[in-house]
């Protein structure tokens, strides 16, 4: 019978890795959602087929098939070995939310009112200036809430790197669990607890910017 | 590159098989979220506050949490709790798993419709001195569930492709299939690819459904504000 600072200290082993998949997992979806979400509005067929076919392809299917795929099918199928199974796992989950968050992307910039394209084009602002000074700003407001809410779903799904043998909180629980049968619904229960506990600032994140994108919006 | 359409179009009707217990878990699981989600929504609407605060934090926490680590906990861990601890098979332990992780997504829609709900619509029924299980039935629910559809049809979808995760504790439907096969034959990418195919095949088709459906239910709904 282990004593719960016995299992803790076991947990705390995998930490660093659940903190690492999910900081490098929300950079890169970040950067993929607002280059896809762009892409989507552009006036050029190509890009906005391309792109809309690689979100529907991350949509419709699963993240625990996408990552079984990328971890078996990057090194037997295309030979290329990213180093470490860490980037595998940031690539599935990155290229997965990525594709989710980039329509929010989308939808946000879709959302401006069309007159402030319109004033823009009587202001003579160039295209680019029209987006990075006019639309964008308004967007972003309204992509916020949403976008933590996406952060706590990327949270949750890094669990799921511990299926392709990625040593993370989750790893480190059911080896504990293999070994102190008894203790399981301690080291369960206290992984939950921690999960909760790195949930917490996006949570609040989340609520601080529902008001932020509420804040000084005449419509609502 | 080690692709072969043989192994491919061999692996179809395996996981195929599996394809319809991935649908009916699917179902099952959705069915108790649905049921299990108004138990949120009656629990954030008691008088106490302290119960109330109490059980939106739970909700809070089942929603902010893994579902894979809940499926473990129910699985694994339940069962070795003395007094109330009792063997589930794996079908059970994922129903009753991403049942109740997504029961707390289904009761905010629920919250959702239920607050959009006109205020007269309440006033109305207590001045027609309903009692409380009238004024739900038949004036509020009927009102706050229709305009919810698209999005509780959006979490059918979202669950789909969530139900795979019920293959790490036994659940032989196609995720389990596609890894079982390929641990035989070590040969993963052809059934992992056939598995995504499929998720592909039903919730794309799905999603377009959803998406129709959401622009027919706005129209309706703006007309009916438009005119009252």
């Amino acid at each position: 019978m282990g004593s719960l600072p016995d299992i803790f200290s076991t947990l705390v082993q995998g930490l660093k890795v659940t903190l690492l998949v999910l900081v490098l997992s929300i950079i890169c979806s970040t950067i993929i959602a607002l280059v896809a979400g762009l892409s989507r509005v552009s006036t050029n067929r190509l890009v906005t087929g391309v792109t809309g076919f690689y979100v529907e392809i991350f949509r419709g299917t699963s993240l625990i098939v996408q990552l079984f795929w990328f971890s078996y099918a990057l090194p037997g199928l295309f030979n290329i070995h990213l180093g470490s199974d860490i980037w595998v796992a940031v690539l599935a989950i990155s290229l997965n939310y990525g594709a989710y968050m980039s329509e929010i992307v989308r939808g946000s910039i879709q959302a401006v009112p069309s007159g402030q394209t319109e004033a823009s084009i009587a202001l003579n602002l160039s295209k680019f200036q029209r987006m990075r000074h006019i639309i964008i700003p308004q967007a972003v407001r309204m992509m916020l809430p949403e976008y933590g809410n996406y952060l706590i779903q990327i949270l949750k799904a890094t669990s799921l790197v511990s299926l392709i043998g990625l040593t993370d909180l989750l790893y480190y629980g059911n080896i504990y669990r293999s070994t102190h049968l008894s203790d399981s619904p301690t080291v369960y229960l206290l992984l939950l607890v921690m999960y909760f506990v790195i949930a917490l600032p996006l949570i609040a994140f989340t609520k601080k910017m529902e008001s932020v994108s509420k804040k000084g919006v005449a419509h609502g | 590159m080690n692709w072969s359409w043989t192994v491919f179009f061999e692996t179809i009707p395996l996981i195929a098989k599996g394809l319809w217990i991935t649908v009916g878990l699917t179902l099952a699981c959705y069915l108790f979220a649905a049921v299990f989600g108004f138990f949120w929504v009656f629990m954030s609407r008691i008088p106490s506050k302290i119960v109330r605060s109490i059980f939106g934090w739970i909700a809070v926490f089942v929603r902010s949490t893994p579902p894979l680590v809940q499926l473990f906990f129910i699985f694994y861990a339940w069962p070795v709790i003395p007094v109330v601890g009792v063997s589930l098979n794996p079908f059970v332990a994922a129903i009753l798993g991403l049942g109740i992780h997504f029961s707390t997504y289904m009761s905010e829609v629920y919250r959702s419709g239920i607050e959009s709900v006109d205020k007269g619509q309440w006033e109305a029924s207590t001045a027609l001195n309903l009692s409380t299980r009238q004024k739900w039935t038949k004036i509020i629910l009927p009102q706050a569930i229709p305009p919810t559809i698209p999005m509780l049809g959006n979490y059918l979808i979202i669950m789909f492709k969530e139900v795979p995760l019920a293959s790490t504790i036994g659940v032989v439907a196609m995720l389990h299939i596609a890894n079982d096969y390929g641990s035989q034959y070590y040969k993963f990418v052809e059934p992992l690819t056939v598995v995504a195919l499929f998720f592909l095949l039903l919730s794309y088709p799905s999603a377009i459904l959803i998406s129709k459906l959401e622009k027919k239910y706005n129209r309706k709904f703006d007309k009916k504000a438009m005119s009252s």
